[in-house]
C-alpha cells in the first residue's frame, strides 16, 4: 500500500486506535478493584489521622491492613439526613462529601463515624466537613469527644490545589492541626465554633486557633467550613448525648 | 529520515563507545534540563518532596525509554502527515500505565503526584526525543537515548528536591532531620542534630526550585567549559 495514500493514514491510525484502546481497557478493568481497595484505605487512614493525638498514632503511616481491621473493630458510621436524622439510605463508608455537595443541600446525606478507644474505652465521633480553600475545594474531618462543650480531639485536613508552603499547610503542618486538639465548639450551652484567627490566636481561649502566615484565605476557608459543616451534625450529637 | 538511520554502520557492538555517549551524554554535556532547558515546569512543581520526585523520575525514565522503542520501530511505517498524533498517542498510553500502576502500586505517593504524571505527556523532553532522535535511529540505540534523557531529567530533578525537602521542611524522605524537636512528638525516628534551623518556606515555594536549577546550572557551566559559549 502508499504510503502516502489517505487509505493507508487511516488504516494505521484507526489500528493504532483499537490496539491502544484494548490495552487500556485491559489494564483498567483488571486494576479496577486494587484501585478501589486503595482508595477505601487511603480514605479511612484520613479519617483516623484526625484521632492522632488523642489515641497516640499516626494514622497516615499505618499498614493498610491495621487500618482495616481498626476501622471494622472500632469504627461504626452512621448516615444523618440534612434534619440531622439517622437513616439507613447509605453506609457511612460509601458517602462521598464531593457528590452530596452537588446535591440541593435538603438532600444531603453526612456520615458519623463512631471510634471507641481500645485503651481509654472514650467515645469519639469524626465529622466529615467540606469547604472552600483559595484555589480549590478543602475538606477535613474533625473528632470531637462526647462531652457537654463539645471538645475537639483532633482535626485532619484535605485539599485539591492550595498552594504548596502556604495554603497546603493545613494538610501538612502537623503542629498546627495539632492546635484544634482541646478547642472547643459550645459556649455555655451556645453553638460558637472554634475560628481560625489571623494575627494570633488568644492563646487561653478555648475557641480560637491561630492562622497560617500566608494562607489567610485558606485559613478563612477553614473557619466557614467548620462553622457550616460541623452545625449539621450538633442536633444528631445531641440525641446520642450521654 | 528513513536514509539516515541506514547510514548507521550495520556491524554495531551493542554496548559500544557510541551507545555509552548515548546514556551519558544527557547526564551532562547535553543535560534536558540544565542545557536544553526543556521540563522545567514539572521540575518546579513536584521538587518539594524526595520521594515523589524519584517516582516522577523512574516515570519519566520508563516513558521516555519505551514511547522511544516504540515509534523507533514504527518509524518506517508512521505515515508522515500524522506522524505528531502517533508519537503523542503513544505516549499518552504510556502515561496512562504509568498512572495505572502507580495508583495501584502506591496510592499516597499516585495523591502526591496528582496531576503531574498525566502532565508527563505533555513533558517536551519526551516529544523532543522522539522528533529528534527515535524517528531516525534504530530501536536499541533509541532506548538507550530515552533510558539516557530520563535520567538526566531525573537526577536534577531529585537534587532540587534533596535541597528543597531538607531546608524547607527539614525532612528528608519524610523523616524529620532538622528543624524544631516538638515537632517530632509522635514521630519517633527523628535525629535531631539542628534543632536552631527552623525550615524556611521559601524553599517549598516553586521560586526556590528556579532558584536552585539556576545555581545547578551555573555550577555546571563553571567547571564544564564545552557548555560555555565562546564565541
Amino acid at each position: 500500500m502508499d504510503r502516502n495514500s489517505t487509505q493507508y493514514v487511516l488504516f494505521f491510525t484507526m489500528t493504532m486506535t483499537v490496539v491502544v484502546a484494548v490495552v487500556l481497557a485491559g489494564m483498567y478493568s483488571s486494576l479496577k478493584s486494587i484501585h478501589t481497595t486503595n482508595e477505601r484505605n487511603y480514605n479511612k487512614k484520613q479519617i483516623l489521622s484526625s484521632l492522632n493525638i488523642a489515641e497516640e498514632f499516626k494514622a497516615e503511616s499505618m499498614a493498610d491492613g491495621a487500618v482495616a481491621t481498626m476501622f471494622s473493630d472500632q469504627v461504626t458510621g452512621v448516615v444523618i439526613d440534612a434534619e440531622s436524622k439517622v437513616t439507613d439510605a447509605r453506609e457511612a463508608q460509601d458517602i462521598d462529601m464531593e457528590k452530596e455537595e452537588k446535591k440541593p443541600e435538603a438532600d444531603r446525606l453526612y456520615p458519623v463515624f463512631k471510634y471507641t478507644s481500645a485503651k481509654t474505652n472514650k467515645e469519639y465521633f469524626i465529622l466529615s466537613v467540606r469547604g472552600n480553600g483559595l484555589w480549590d475545594k478543602i475538606w477535613g474531618w474533625i473528632a470531637i469527644e462526647n462531652d457537654a462543650d463539645r471538645t475537639i480531639a483532633g482535626a485532619a485536613f484535605g485539599h485539591k490545589g492550595e498552594t504548596p508552603g502556604l495554603g497546603a499547610e493545613i494538610k501538612d503542618n502537623t503542629s498546627w492541626k495539632n492546635m484544634f486538639a482541646g478547642e472547643k465548639l459550645y459556649k455555655k450551652g451556645e453553638y460558637s465554633p472554634v475560628i481560625v484567627k489571623k494575627g494570633g490566636a488568644d492563646p487561653t481561649s478555648k475557641y480560637e486557633v491561630d492562622a497560617i502566615s500566608g494562607a489567610t484565605v485558606t485559613c478563612d476557608g477553614v473557619t466557614k467550613m467548620l462553622e457550616k459543616g460541623l452545625a449539621v451534625y450538633m442536633p444528631y450529637l445531641d440525641s446520642v448525648k450521654k | 529520515m528513513a536514509e539516515t538511520a541506514q547510514q548507521v554502520a550495520e556491524q554495531e557492538p551493542l554496548f559500544g563507545k557510541n551507545e555509552k555517549r548515548l546514556l551519558i551524554d544527557p547526564l551532562n554535556d547535553n543535560n534536558p534540563i540544565t542545557v536544553q532547558v526543556l521540563g522545567i515546569c514539572s521540575a518546579l512543581a513536584v521538587t518539594t518532596l524526595v520521594v515523589p520526585s524519584l517516582v516522577m523520575a523512574v516515570a519519566v525514565v520508563f516513558v521516555c525509554a519505551f514511547s522511544n522503542l516504540i515509534i523507533s520501530l514504527l518509524r518506517n511505517l508512521i505515515p508522515k502527515q500524522v506522524r505528531m498524533i502517533v508519537q503523542l498517542v503513544i505516549v499518552a498510553t504510556l502515561v496512562t500505565i504509568v498512572e495505572l500502576t502507580l495508583k495501584a502500586l502506591n496510592f499516597e505517593v499516585y495523591k502526591q503526584l496528582s496531576v503531574f504524571i498525566g502532565l508527563i505527556i505533555t513533558n517536551c523532553i519526551v516529544m523532543g526525543r522522539l522528533e529528534a532522535f527515535a524517528m531516525a535511529n534504530k530501536p536499541w540505540r533509541s532506548f538507550l537515548d530515552g533510558i539516557g534523557n530520563g535520567l538526566g531529567y531525573g537526577v536534577i530533578l531529585v537534587a532540587v528536591a534533596v535541597f528543597r525537602e531538607v531546608f524547607g521542611k527539614g525532612s528528608f524522605a519524610g523523616i524529620k532531620i532538622i528543624g524544631n524537636t516538638s515537632e517530632f512528638a509522635l514521630n519517633t525516628n527523628a535525629i535531631s542534630w539542628l534543632g536552631w534551623y527552623s525550615p524556611n518556606n521559601l524553599m517549598v515555594l516553586p521560586a526556590a526550585a528556579m532558584f536552585l536549577i539556576g545555581i545547578i546550572i551555573w555550577i555546571q557551566r563553571s567547571y564544564n567549559s564545552k557548555l560555555v559559549d565562546i564565541s
